[in-house]
């Protein structure tokens, strides 16, 4: 893509064939990409580039800092597994992308197609700029037409061209019965332009081709910064959908292959591995394990699976691995029909209405009927005189165009957006800022969102330092997450392992050994033999002791303590509602100074809480990460997820948290309520202006410059009010 | 005035060149990975071969 486009003296010309050209550019990204959330400056570009173009078969790899994100072109032979592995060795954390969801061609024509716009718009609107200063500083007759004539030959072609978007939707507006903010901006346009070649024709005084131009540019910046960040919001959103790449392992025959999920029948066998989240419905046909529920039930305590075990969607795999009968899978899963049910919830849900449509629903009729109106007086007192009359509503249409009403919500929100990002915050929703502003009341769940669902050993002080050594030793021997938090939680405790001999895990059971001649077994309480309790436990028995209990608390999600503080500081009620077991809910929320906290609340109690909540009047912002969240997140006035959670309830949610740390949550709601201010400031300040030029423009003393004056002041005293959220 | 026959010739050209620049640069996608290309420039790796 290097040819030149024709220099023409025309930008409408020289543009309007580019923009037709952009629309059929090919994407030259396709094939593997992968996710590189580490990569930071020049050196990572270079040394991911050079390793994956030095690895065989890679054709060429190209790395997007922006997105942070690397494209490879590579042959049939070449896996996502193997280049994962190889950016691993150069010391690169990567993850597979599945390219079906990352439909971003299409965002970016479109973008490109707005900045091309704006740019034409930009240029044009600067040249007849200089014209009109020409003829505001007092060139006249002769000269006055032919700089209104070169005015005509730019702005029209250009107006043609940069107005399509507000002509699009006027007409769609139209069509569909309602007048929208697009249609007095396109009737400005399209007066401005027809008013001015006919004054111009005339000799008129006056023409507006600046002011329409000016218009033009003003109202694409607030288009495309809206485009913008709707844009990296909804390509964040995409990339975390495409983390999960929908594939499963199934077996035939004894052998495995990797499959697509859609390619999955009922009564196929898929082998699931210790660690990997069971993509399909069904029942365990072979292997001992136990499963990780959490995100469907909020559970903390794995729950044990072997043959005739009946699995869903979504639970994780943690000890052995697991052969399952797929019962359902795909569109049938409990996972997608969940899914669908949100999807209900969320068009069910009454549709918000933001600051920006209230304002335009009083705005676009208030307009049309004060420029009618003019055109009826004037043409009653100048005793019918239409080029006067059409000439003064023209300039009532110019100088009421919402300039700054068009930019007043997109660059705070712009800006909002850009600095909660920063802090770790994905905005999805644009909408999402204002009703994040009138939150009162907060409701947590518990496990992986309030904890990171990773266990911690809670009483090492209580028990004596030898059965920790042994226990220490026989978890050495475990991936089990139970063992493993065992392993590190002696590890600094200073305690070190026993050395046992004949370690062998059983998977779903435990892990077992020989010490000093006596067996030792360390698992779950009825395999040790032991009575199990209430709380995450596992259980240590040497020979024919009393087996030791050691138990363990979910471990707090980093910055969890400050955000809940922060939140009450701020006046808000918070809420604690699990689908855990009480002991381990009432525990966290005496940690966190929760006061009002459930536990075994099942998901559609839980949404019936939420929907409780807000029928007493409050508006409810539900943190939540499972399945059983779901219905309540999208019951909720506005929502948050984190990045781990799973993809049904990321998809309710309207604010992502895409660090492990919940910190940003404390300062979040000042920011959104900022930023609301800054939204009703910049209406006020368009509405200041207008109530000084409309007056004005009326009495038909508005010329070409006192617009462009309103407009363009307007419009910079609007955005630099919006940098202050930043 | 005659001086004018020249000068808004001229500066409507120098308006078209820049306009004819700035839609190279979209068209060569130079707006994509504006993080990136900012720090590529620091190494010298790209500099006989240009994106491609």
């Amino acid at each position: 893509m290097n040819a030149a486009a024709p220099i023409s003296a025309c930008p409408g010309c020289a543009a309007a064939p580019a923009a037709g050209a952009l629309a059929g550019a090919a994407d030259p990204a396709g094939g593997i990409v992968l996710s590189l959330p580490t990569i930071h400056c020049a050196g990572c570009i270079a040394t991911v580039e050079r390793g994956l173009a030095a690895t065989p078969g890679v054709a060429s790899a190209r790395v997007n800092l922006t997105l942070k994100r690397v494209s490879v072109a590579a042959g049939a032979g070449i896996t996502p597994q193997a280049l994962i592995e190889r950016l691993a060795a150069l010391g690169y954390e990567a993850h597979e992308l599945d390219p079906g969801l990352l439909s971003m061609t299409e965002t970016d024509r479109q973008g490109r197609e707005l900045l091309m716009r704006l740019g034409v718009a930009g240029f044009a609107a600067m040249n007849v700029m200089l014209l009109s200063v020409a003829v505001w500083s007092g060139a006249a007759d002769a000269t006055r037409d032919l700089f209104h004539w070169i005015s005509a030959a730019i702005a029209l072609p250009t107006v043609a061209f940069a107005g399509v978007p507000f002509f699009r939707n006027a007409w769609a507006g139209l069509k569909a019965g309602r007048l929208g903010m697009d249609f007095p901006i396109s009737l400005a346009l399209v007066l401005a332009s027809a008013i001015s070649v006919y004054e111009t024709a005339h000799s008129g005084t006056h023409a507006y081709f600046d002011a329409a131009l000016m218009l033009c540019f003003f109202l694409l910046a607030g288009r495309y910064l809206d485009f913008r960040t709707r844009a990296v919001a909804r390509s964040a959103a995409q990339e975390l959908a495409a983390l999960e790449v929908p594939r499963a392992v199934r077996l035939r025959g004894g052998a495995e292959e990797t499959v697509a999920l859609a390619d999955l029948r009922p009564g196929d066998v898929v082998r699931v591995r210790p660690g990997g989240r069971i993509p399909v419905d069904g029942l365990v046909a072979a292997g001992a394990s136990e499963v990780d529920r959490s995100l469907i039930t909020g559970e903390s305590l794995p729950a044990a699976a072997g043959p005739g075990t009946q699995v869903a969607a979504g639970e994780v795999n943690l000890t052995g691995p697991l052969d399952v009968t797929v019962t359902a899978a795909g569109a049938d899963s409990s996972l997608h029909r969940m899914a669908e049910l949100v999807a209900n919830a969320e068009s069910a849900r009454t549709r918000y209405t933001s600051l920006a449509d209230r304002a335009a629903r009083a705005y676009s009729p208030l307009v049309h009927l004060m420029a009618a109106g003019a055109f009826v007086a004037w043409l009653q007192a100048s005793g019918g005189d239409v080029r006067l009359a059409i000439n003064i509503a023209a300039a009532v249409l110019i100088i009421t165009c919402p300039c700054a009403l068009g930019l007043a919500v997109p660059a705070v929100v712009t800006a909002a957006s850009g600095r909660l990002y920063r802090a770790g915050l994905l905005i999805k929703d644009g909408t999402a800022l204002e009703r994040l502003a009138e939150v009162d009341c907060v409701v947590f769940d518990k496990t992986g969102t309030l904890t990171l669902g990773r266990p911690e050993a809670a009483n090492l002080d209580a028990l004596p330092r030898e059965g920790l050594a042994l226990a220490a030793g026989l978890a050495a021997a475990s991936s089990h997450p139970l063992a493993q938090a065992l392993a590190e939680g002696a590890r600094r405790a200073g305690i070190a392992p026993t050395d046992v001999t004949d370690l062998r895990e059983v998977p779903g059971s435990g892990v077992e050994g020989r010490w000093q001649g006596q067996r030792a077994r360390l698992g779950r309480a009825d395999w040790v033999g032991a009575i199990a309790g209430e709380t995450t436990a596992t259980y240590l028995r040497l020979g024919e002791a009393a087996p030791l209990a050691i138990t363990f608390t979910d471990r707090l999600r980093p910055g969890a303590e400050a955000a809940v503080a922060a939140l009450k500081a701020q006046g808000l009620s918070v809420h604690l509602l699990s689908g855990d077991v009480a002991p381990a809910v009432a525990d966290l929320a005496a940690r966190l100074g929760i006061d009002d906290w459930r536990a075994g609340v099942r998901p559609e109690e839980k949404a019936a809480a939420v929907q409780a909540l807000a029928a007493a009047g409050h508006k409810v912002l539900m943190v939540g990460d499972g399945l059983n969240d779901t219905a309540a997140l999208a019951a909720a006035h506005v929502s948050i997820s984190p990045a781990s959670a799973l993809d049904a309830a990321r998809v309710a949610s309207d604010v992502v948290l895409l660090g492990r740390d919940m910190g940003p949550l404390g300062t979040m709601l000042g920011t959104a309520r900022a930023a609301r201010a800054r939204i009703r400031e910049n209406f006020a300040i368009s509405a200041g202006y207008n109530l000084i030029a409309v007056p004005i423009a009326l009495l038909g003393f508005a010329t070409p410059l006192a617009a462009a004056i309103a407009m363009s002041a307007s419009s910079i005293t609007v955005t630099l009010n919006a940098l202050r959220v930043r | 005035m005659e001086i004018l026959g020249l000068l808004i010739p001229v500066s409507l050209f120098l308006g078209a060149v820049g306009l004819a620049a700035f839609i190279w640069s979209l068209r060569s996608r130079q707006y994509d990975d504006p993080e990136g290309d900012a720090r590529r420039i620091l190494r010298d790796d790209y500099d006989d071969k240009p994106a491609k």
